[in-house]
């Protein structure tokens, strides 16, 4: 990894960090996106997407509801499909690496999320008595603190997850064992299993929604045995 | 100053410019997001441009009371704290007596919060996802996946926000009726029905593509995830998903490693 990649990466880190809450929303920092667009920019599409593909079937079951603490997926995202990426011949447990790392650097992320929230709320209080004058620049200042802050978070998160996360996933996929076969069906059996409770947990108070899962479940076997 | 029949308000204006300054500014919302006023600077960071065309301007008291007033705490799903953004933008300039503006601002949170919930982050943003790992699955190249789940998700994301600021504007601070829209009353039931049919059809095909090179063992892969989701929906609220992959792949990479 090049210096320019490492810097490309964090930088993607800290757009799709801001994305998850802070600016704009638009959800480019979903893992199927995020890990795609690192794949783009490293010349390996297709590797970035997979790796995207199971992390997105994993975050299925996140609702990044208001206060309540989650992983944040965007940062996270990048650094799986950077790791990916950056391992042309990716070995048996290329996959497992890459994801691991991403669900690692996920779980640190929701904590710096958490630690920014705090920040936000110091600075927030700091110029309460300015708010309570009716301040347009205090208002200005205020959001103008949080947004860099969380830009700075995602891309000093994804900086650190990527100088720890790229030797030491190297080193494992160099003595790897389990063969390649295994490795993927372990990431697959894991990613699907979430997945089906992802969707359980956000269709089963809907009326009907099980009929409805159910018929779409012959439909996408048949589409899969039919293929 | 509040307004009286003597000395009537006319109907506020707001620029094309404004309008595009307050969209973007609503993009940043969730800038400040902490836990003491949660969304409420962002509020306040929203309607700053409209405000400055109150009596005196920047400077001017009506302005500084309008500010403090929507800088408070405030809470909502962060699109449709659009609605909010444009009816107390509406409610400001035509001078609502400022106990009202405040009561309203304060029955607004309660709907916008779960309503948008229920849309957007349990109905739409799943959607979405499963739309993109069906495309996925069915063999879509990545610059086709990103197209799909960005365009489709972003048409609901932009409309939302859009539909928000001009339904608040329009309604002011009678927007409680609009808000019994049936796209907001039952959309989040119809798109639950759609996703949970579209779960069906995008797990497998996902599934399938992904494990490729594991296709032998594709039974095995069933049973482990059928048994995996449904110990998950036993620990329901207990443990989340994630933690457990986590955990399991973490397992098998040291397995993988140490019993080289």
């Amino acid at each position: 990894m090049t210096p320019a990649e490492l810097l490309t990466i964090a930088l993607l880190g800290a757009i799709t960090g801001l994305d998850v809450v802070s600016f704009p929303q638009a959800m480019i920092s979903r893992p199927i996106i995020a890990a795609t667009i690192a794949g783009l920019v490293l010349g390996e599409p297709q590797g970035g997407l997979l790796v995207g593909a199971v992390l997105e079937l994993i975050a299925l079951e996140t609702l990044p509801v208001g206060a309540s603490r989650y992983p944040e997926w965007g940062s996270a995202s990048i650094v799986g499909g950077a790791l990916y990426a950056l391992h042309p011949d990716h070995g048996a447990g290329g996959i497992t690496t890459a994801v691991l790392a991403a669900l690692a650097t996920a779980w640190v992320g929701g904590w710096t999320m958490y630690m920014i929230r705090r920040f936000n709320g110091v600075i927030a209080r700091r110029w309460i008595p300015t708010l309570g004058l009716g301040s347009g620049r205090a208002v200005i200042a205020i959001q103008t603190a949080g947004l860099a802050a969380d830009f700075a978070r995602g891309g000093l998160l994804t900086l650190v997850a990527m100088l720890t996360f790229d030797p030491l996933a190297r080193a494992m996929v160099g003595l790897w064992s389990i063969d390649a076969r295994m490795s993927r069906a372990i990431v697959v059996a894991a990613a699907a299993a979430v997945a089906a409770g992802a969707v359980w947990k956000l269709f089963h108070n809907t009326p009907g929604a099980r009929w409805f899962f159910g018929g779409g479940l012959a439909l996408g076997l048949l589409i899969v045995l039919a293929w | 100053m509040v307004a009286t029949a003597s000395a009537p308000i006319p109907t506020p204006t707001l620029s094309a410019f404004t309008w595009v300054e307050i969209f973007i500014r609503q993009l940043a919302v969730q800038a400040s997001w902490n836990y003491e006023l949660l969304l409420g600077t962002g509020i306040g960071f929203c309607l700053e441009p409209a405000l400055r065309s109150l009596p005196g301007g920047r400077e001017g008291e009506a302005y500084r009371a309008a500010m403090a007033r929507q800088s408070a705490y405030f809470n909502a799903h962060p699109y449709l704290t659009a609605v909010a953004v444009g009816s107390l933008a509406r409610a400001e300039l035509e001078r609502a007596p400022a106990g009202q503006i405040e009561r309203f601002r304060t029955a607004l949170c309660g709907p916008l919060g779960s309503v948008g919930d229920r849309l957007v982050w349990a109905g739409w943003l799943p959607f979405c996802s499963l739309i993109a790992l069906a495309a996925y699955g069915l063999g879509a190249g990545p610059v086709a996946v990103l197209i799909i789940f960005l365009g489709l998700y972003n048409v609901g994301h932009i409309g939302l926000r859009v539909w928000g600021l001009r339904v608040g504007w329009k309604h002011g601070m009678r927007v409680a009726a609009a808000l019994a829209n049936p796209v907001l009353r039952h959309g989040p039931n119809y798109i639950a029905r759609a996703a949970a049919l579209l779960a069906g059809i995008a797990l497998p095909l996902a599934l399938d593509r992904i494990i490729e090179p594991g296709r032998a063992l594709l039974g095995g892969v069933l049973l482990a995830a059928v048994g995996g989701a449904v110990l998950l929906t036993q620990l329901h609220g207990r443990v989340e998903g994630w933690r457990i992959a986590l955990g399991v792949l973490a397992a098998s990479a040291l397995y993988s490693v140490v019993a080289r």
